[in-house]
């Protein structure tokens, strides 16, 4: 990171927090509350501690897959879509199959893993059969997937919560059993490290190292570096691409599962329960410009917004001051680097001719 | 309850749904034509319904309302643009950040004060309301809906007859061959977004002002996201859009209706309607038409 990025990603940093704290002094709040807030909610103490990871999790993973992806070529912007179809397929295993002991939990993390993928290989399938444009595709599923949930808990045969009085029933499923579950480990001065978090950083170690050093990493970025000389180098780019997307499905499925079977929720399938955190872990990807190690901290930041936001409304607040907050951090983490590549190198933009 | 006055319910109802579709979808036409595949019309119609709403609060007049969605589509097209084809980062990073921080700010201030609803008048056209079963749905409308009777030629006029049309199409092709004739292409594309976030602040503003007459959070619902499918669904013409359009308001008006009616058609299936009709559409149609070479590709000079 060169000296004039630092300078600017602090400048603006800075100018979206103060921007932010003017829209709460503006609305008659005190921003010191409302940062104390976020703060507690957070990082204060141990149970905060713990609910900030628990976020940073699925927003991780989610992160991860979109940087395999990106590197690729591919953009996928379907990722909440992705993770709802990890949701459905982990319920559905997960309260129809009757496996004993933690090989339940297993079988619904893989196929939850497996939904967010095949869901993703749709959208790879259209490209390669018609052509349709990846981010279209992506971008649609996700709204087919948000009826086909809201589908599924709404019918009593399919995954509706289930009665004996046939009565009342709301539209979500019943809750997982105790074995699909993510178990919590340890007391580390109160805070509760969640399975789902150390799946997370381990394969963001496999990724990290999958992109850096292996092979199939190497070819990985040719392709999406430049895809004419990834052809001429012998890249089966079709392949290449289509299992990047598909890998980035079945990350997002994967952190649908911790969504589902993690401490977040209810334990249950219910519309919307993906909380936004596919597009969110998507901007976690693009503001680590798709560095898998780089995406630690961002989630972490993200994490932070989440855990905290729900300690804001004890000051009055409203909880969608933590939407405002995070996209103008995306935008203030996001230009200055550009804007500094920009600075730097005007030499790029001068032998095209002069415009009148 | 006969069958012509449920047809004449839920046209009416269908019209007015598709309405604020038809105004973001011909701003988003526009934008395609010229490569710009821009996924924050979700953002410009709801900061739009917002500001209408607060400004026709403030002024006391919906029209001044109406106005102001406008402008506010046009800023958020402005800002847009300025990120994703001056600064030219990725337009979707840009696309997905603006409308998380639209939703945020109209949901904030929504939640943080109160605005009274105002609405724009009814027009009713002489004679031709009259007429049975599509009288009532066609000629009693809030008077903006007849500002389509204007918007639709002149769009039509500017991608296929005018020179700028033609400029526009040329940079949504073919951005590098467009770049040597001495055509700017990021700045075509910048008026391009700039036309898009009028209509689309136009659409969200009638959403708000013309139909509904009061905001609520998060009051599009993903409508951006269904004009989108529109133009896709339309193989980026403009006719077949605005069919889309019609469709897509009229499954909307369906979904509403059908369980007071007593037909049980599942409503989630309704509901990804659009969407499933808009890949339908692009799995069928690639042979005969297909999308602008260069959507959603940024342009750089000298690069390619």
């Amino acid at each position: 990171m060169s000296r004039l990025t630092l300078a600017g990603t602090c400048f603006s940093l800075a100018a979206a927090l103060v921007l932010s704290g003017l829209l709460i002094v503006l609305t008659g709040y005190s921003p010191d509350a409302a940062l104390r807030a976020l703060f507690d909610g957070s990082l204060a103490d141990g149970p905060a501690l713990t609910s900030t990871l628990l976020y940073t999790a699925p927003l991780l993973l989610v992160a991860l897959g979109t940087c395999v992806s990106t590197r690729a070529g591919v953009f996928n912007i379907g990722q909440e879509g992705q993770v709802l179809i990890g949701c459905f397929a982990g319920a559905w295993c997960a309260l129809r199959l009757a496996l004993p002991g933690v090989l339940l939990l297993v079988v619904v993390l893989l196929a939850a893993a497996a939904g967010g993928a095949f869901w993703a290989w749709l959208s790879s399938l259209m490209y390669r059969w018609r052509g349709v444009n990846i981010v279209v595709s992506t971008l649609l599923m996700v709204f087919v997937a948000q009826q086909l949930i809201a589908f599924s808990v709404g019918q009593a045969w399919f995954l509706q919560q289930s009665k004996g009085d046939k009565a009342v029933v709301a539209p979500q499923s019943n809750q997982l059993p105790l074995n699909a579950r993510l178990p919590s480990f340890g007391e580390y001065p109160h805070v509760m490290v969640n399975l789902g978090l150390v799946l997370a950083v381990v394969l963001m170690a496999a990724v990290a190292i999958g992109l850096a050093r292996t092979r199939w990493g190497f070819r990985l970025n040719l392709t999406g570096l430049s895809p004419a000389a990834a052809q001429h180098a012998g890249v089966r780019i079709g392949l290449v691409t289509s299992l990047a997307l598909v890998v980035s499905g079945a990350f997002s499925g994967l952190a649908g599962a911790l969504m589902l079977a993690g401490p977040i929720g209810t334990y249950r399938l219910q519309p919307g329960m993906s909380a936004n955190v596919g597009w969110d872990g998507l901007l976690v990807a693009l503001v680590a410009r798709n560095r898998p190690w780089l995406c630690a901290p961002v989630a972490l930041l993200f994490g932070v917004l989440r855990a905290g936001g729900g300690f804001l409304s004890a000051t009055g607040v409203p909880f969608y001051l933590v939407d405002v907050v995070k996209s103008l951090l995306v935008l203030a983490l996001v230009v200055p680097p550009v804007l500094a590549s920009r600075l730097a190198l005007p030499v790029r933009r001068s032998p095209v001719a002069v415009e009148v | 309850m006969s069958l012509a006055f449920d047809t004449e319910i839920i046209l009416s109802s269908g019209v007015r749904l598709a309405t604020p579709l038809a105004f973001a979808a011909l701003g988003e036409y526009v934008a395609e034509r010229a490569g710009c595949l821009n996924i924050s019309v979700e953002a410009m119609m709801l900061g739009a319904a917002f500001g209408s709403i607060a400004t026709a609060a403030a002024t006391g007049s919906a029209t001044a309302g109406l106005l102001a969605g406008v402008l506010i589509g046009a800023l958020i097209a402005f800002v847009h643009a300025g990120l994703s084809h001056h600064a030219e980062i990725n337009t979707f990073v840009v696309g997905l950040a603006l409308n998380t921080l639209v939703l945020g700010l109209t949901s904030y201030f929504i939640a943080t004060s109160t605005y009274v609803g105002h609405q724009v008048a009814q027009v009713r056209v002489p004679v031709l309301s009259d007429i049975p079963v599509i009288g009532a749905p066609l000629f009693v409308e809030r008077w903006p809906v007849y500002l389509l009777l204007v918007l639709i030629p002149l769009t039509w006029w500017l991608v296929a007859r005018s020179r700028w049309g033609l400029e526009l199409r040329a940079v949504g092709e073919n951005p590098a061959a467009a770049d040597v004739t001495g055509i700017h292409v990021n700045r075509r594309r910048r008026q391009a977004m700039l036309w898009c976030g009028a209509l689309a602040g136009l659409g969200g503003a009638h959403l708000a002002v013309g139909e509904v007459g009061s905001f609520s959070q998060n009051m599009t619902a993903g409508r951006g996201y269904i004009v989108i499918a529109a133009v896709i669904f339309g193989a980026w013409r403009l006719g077949r859009t605005l069919l889309g359009c019609a469709l897509f308001g009229l499954a909307d008006a369906l979904r509403l209706a059908l369980p007071a009616l007593g037909v049980t058609l599942n409503s989630q299936f309704l509901a990804a309607a659009p969407y499933l009709l808009a890949l339908v559409a692009m799995l069928a149609f690639v042979a005969t038409s297909r999308e602008p070479r260069a959507l959603g590709q940024p342009f750089e000079r000298g690069s390619g």
